[in-house]
């Protein structure tokens, strides 16, 4: 998988009316299985900037280009569609569904893709989490860090071609903080899977070949 | 995974809440099912599609639909009596293939069951076009005096059977309860008419009881009040037969004995009447109509306005009262979905960055919605048939209507295509909020 994204710009009208850009990104490219730490301040767009590479987002202008298919140009049922064959996520509250146990979770990963549920897949995700005798648990039967690992086999779960990963190891503990990040890399690397992951932490981001600090790229205040 | 199950996994999330709302709709649809099993039986009982005989002819004053309730439905008290003798002339009418006497009045003192006092004939006309009555095993149809041929419905609540004996009362005010005891010679099978809740008696026998036999001067006076001539010579028989009668057992020892009644002390209620061609029937009862003795009655669409215009009216309120709990239970389906959605946004817009589209989770939500309905309309359809089950036996021994709980109207059917269309609507708005659900936001909270 290679990102390109090319004169990228995203803005919010205050309630007040006043318009505050967010994102003004001239050019910013990952290579086919790079793994990326993104850092930068609170409030600065690095989710925004994840959620408008996912498509959760539209861009005011410019074009983020996966593998080919500029997803700015998408509609929106094709960004759906694309996100749940190309892209995987993993939030900082890993977001796992209280209903469903960590298979079903797992399950659910890509149960919208269109394609059919690969139960063994799902298996083997969460054996390779270390969570193969907690399958069907739900969430709130599971640690803090169970959960995250959890999450990370569902973000791998439609086996996609870039993991997004935005604080992953901001609600773990230090101990479990090393364990998801290599878990996460590990994965990555053995799947060929991109990773474009945020952090707030320098020990975190000190362990990446290649660290990005958002506000190098991204010039919201030149935007007009 | 597939969206019912994501929706079935969501429902089982919030069990009690949902659990709650189904009971609900089930309460509805249970009262419905209810309702539909009942007035199913009502109106069968109303509705034989026809009866043995294609004229009922009574005495005048009293309406058709008055009529046609006592001499079919066995309802209420009989109106004037026609004399023997427009009887006798009206069975040997050239037209007329065969005319059934019946005279009504007396209830069983056990049960208030009325009896019918008829000839044995009244038994080949059938219950309805092409029905024959039977006898249950053992049984004969009526004998002379003192016999009695009893319907199912007499049999199963009385206790009654072949050899039963019991008394005659009159309606109404007078409690008086005749001596003479009869004796049941047979039991008809089920007709589902009121036949089913009648006794028959043999005529000539339910004159001989006291009282039931005319008073000789108003017999007379009504014989002439109907157009009939009475010469002074019958005048004397009548009276002489009558003084006869009224010291019996005084002169004749221990013996139980009556004396039959002459046939100008006999009134009949009403007259059922067959013709030898079917083309005749109106022309009969437009002859009869025109005298001012009695009027003919053809029961058929009299009987069908009664379903329509009585029955039809309970059942159509009963069923817009239950459609009414339907509807009260989908708004508390609706509430309880809607409640839940501002808890979920986070849950949808996860689904959302899965790669869920808008219209994924709005079906989702419409499954929740779904199975809630169908789910709790399952549910009902058991509980209202259970519901009949538990109360059949009341309802048997109050209302006199035989349930089978395990009878499945075809109306309830309907209940699902309905069930569903609520499901929709309900389910709809809060599908909607998911749809809209903004991924980006709702993911941060
Ligand atoms: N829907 C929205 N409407 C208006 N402003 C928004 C909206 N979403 C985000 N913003 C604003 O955009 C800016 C960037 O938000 P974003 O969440 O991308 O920051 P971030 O870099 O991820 O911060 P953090 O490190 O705290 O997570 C913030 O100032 C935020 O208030
Ligand atoms: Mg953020």
């Amino acid at each position: 998988m290679s990102l390109s994204i090319r004169a990228l710009r995203k803005s919010y009208v205050e309630p007040g009316g006043r318009t505050i850009n967010i994102l003004n990104v001239e050019s910013f490219d990952m290579a086919s299985a790079e793994q990326v730490v993104l850092v930068g301040s609170s409030g600065g767009g690095k989710t925004t900037l994840l959620n408008t590479i996912s498509g959760i987002t539209t861009a005011d202008s410019g074009s983020v280009v996966i593998d080919g298919t500029d997803v700015t140009t998408l509609p929106e049922a094709g960004r759906d569609r694309f996100r749940a064959l190309k892209i995987g996520f993993v939030f900082q509250t890993f977001n796992l569904l209280p209903a469903f146990s960590a298979l079903e979770n797992v399950l659910l990963g890509m149960s919208f893709s269109g394609q059919k549920a690969d139960h063994a897949h799902a298996r083997e995700l969460l054996k390779r989490v270390g969570l193969e005798h907690r399958l069907n648990h739900r969430p709130s039967e599971l640690s803090v860090g169970e959960q995250q690992r959890v999450a990370v086999a569902r973000g791998l779960a439609n086996r996609p071609s870039l993991l997004l990963a935005d604080e992953p190891t901001a609600s773990v503990d230090t101990a479990n903080q090393d364990n998801v990040l290599s878990l996460i890399r590990e994965a990555c690397t053995e799947n060929k899977v991109s990773l474009l992951m945020v952090t707030h932490s320098p020990e975190v981001a000190s362990k990446f070949d290649r660290v990005e600090k958002l506000s190098d790229f991204n010039k919201p205040e030149v935007a007009a | 995974m597939n969206l019912l199950t994501i929706a079935w996994k969501s429902l089982r999330q919030r069990a009690l809440a949902s659990s709650l709302t189904a009971l609900s709709i089930s309460l509805g649809i249970m009262l419905m099912v209810a309702v539909l099993i009942i007035n199913g039986l009502v109106t069968e009982a109303f509705r034989q599609n026809g009866t043995g005989f294609g004229l009922v002819v009574g005495g005048r004053g009293s309406g058709d639909m008055n009529l046609v309730l006592n001499a079919v439905y066995r309802i209420g008290m009989p109106g004037e009596p026609l004399p023997w003798r427009y009887y006798d002339e009206l069975r040997n009418h050239p037209y007329v293939e065969s005319a059934v006497p019946m005279a009504m009045g007396d209830l069983t003192q056990e049960g208030q069951f009325p009896i019918v006092a008829t000839t044995p004939e009244y038994f080949s006309l059938g219950y309805a076009p092409g029905k024959k009555f039977t006898l249950k095993k053992g049984g004969r149809l009526l004998g002379k005096y003192f016999s009695a041929v009893i319907g199912s419905r007499v049999a199963s609540q009385n206790g009654w059977d072949v050899g039963s004996t019991f008394q005659l009362s009159h309606g109404g005010m007078d409690d008086h309860v005749h001596t003479e005891r009869y004796e049941v010679v047979g039991v008809l099978g089920r007709t589902g008419t009121a036949n089913d809740k009648t006794v028959f008696v043999d005529m000539e026998a339910f004159f001989m009881l006291a009282g039931h036999e005319k008073p000789p001067q108003e017999a007379i006076d009504r014989l002439r009040e109907f157009g009939y001539e009475v010469t002074p010579q019958e005048e004397a028989v009548i009276k002489k037969a009558a003084a006869e009668m009224n010291h019996e057992g005084e002169e004749h020892g221990d013996e139980p004995h009556f004396h039959a009644v002459p046939n100008d002390l006999k009134e009949v209620s009403f007259i059922l009447v067959n013709t030898k061609d079917i083309m005749g029937l109106p022309f009969l009862a437009a002859q009869i109509n025109e005298g001012v003795k009695a009027q003919a009655v053809n029961p058929v669409p009299v009987m069908r306005r009664l379903l329509d215009n009585v029955v039809g009216n309970v059942r159509t309120l009963l069923l817009c009262l239950t459609a009414l709990i339907v509807v009260v239970a989908g708004v508390g389906i609706f509430v309880s979905i809607y409640n839940s959605m501002s808890d979920r946004r986070k849950e949808i817009a996860i689904m959302r960055a899965l790669g869920a589209h808008r219209g994924t989770v709005f079906s989702i939500i419409l499954g929740e919605s779904l199975l809630l309905c169908l789910g709790g309309g399952v549910l009902g359809l058991l509980f209202g048939h259970g519901l009949v089950f538990v109360a059949a036996p009341f309802i048997e021994s109050e209302a006199g209507l035989i349930l089978n709980p395990w009878l499945f109207e075809p109306a309830e059917l309907i209940l699902f295509p309905v069930l569903m269309v609520m499901a929709t609507l309900v389910g709809f708005l809060p599908g909607m909020t998911a749809y809209r659900t903004d991924v980006a936001e709702s993911l941060t909270d």
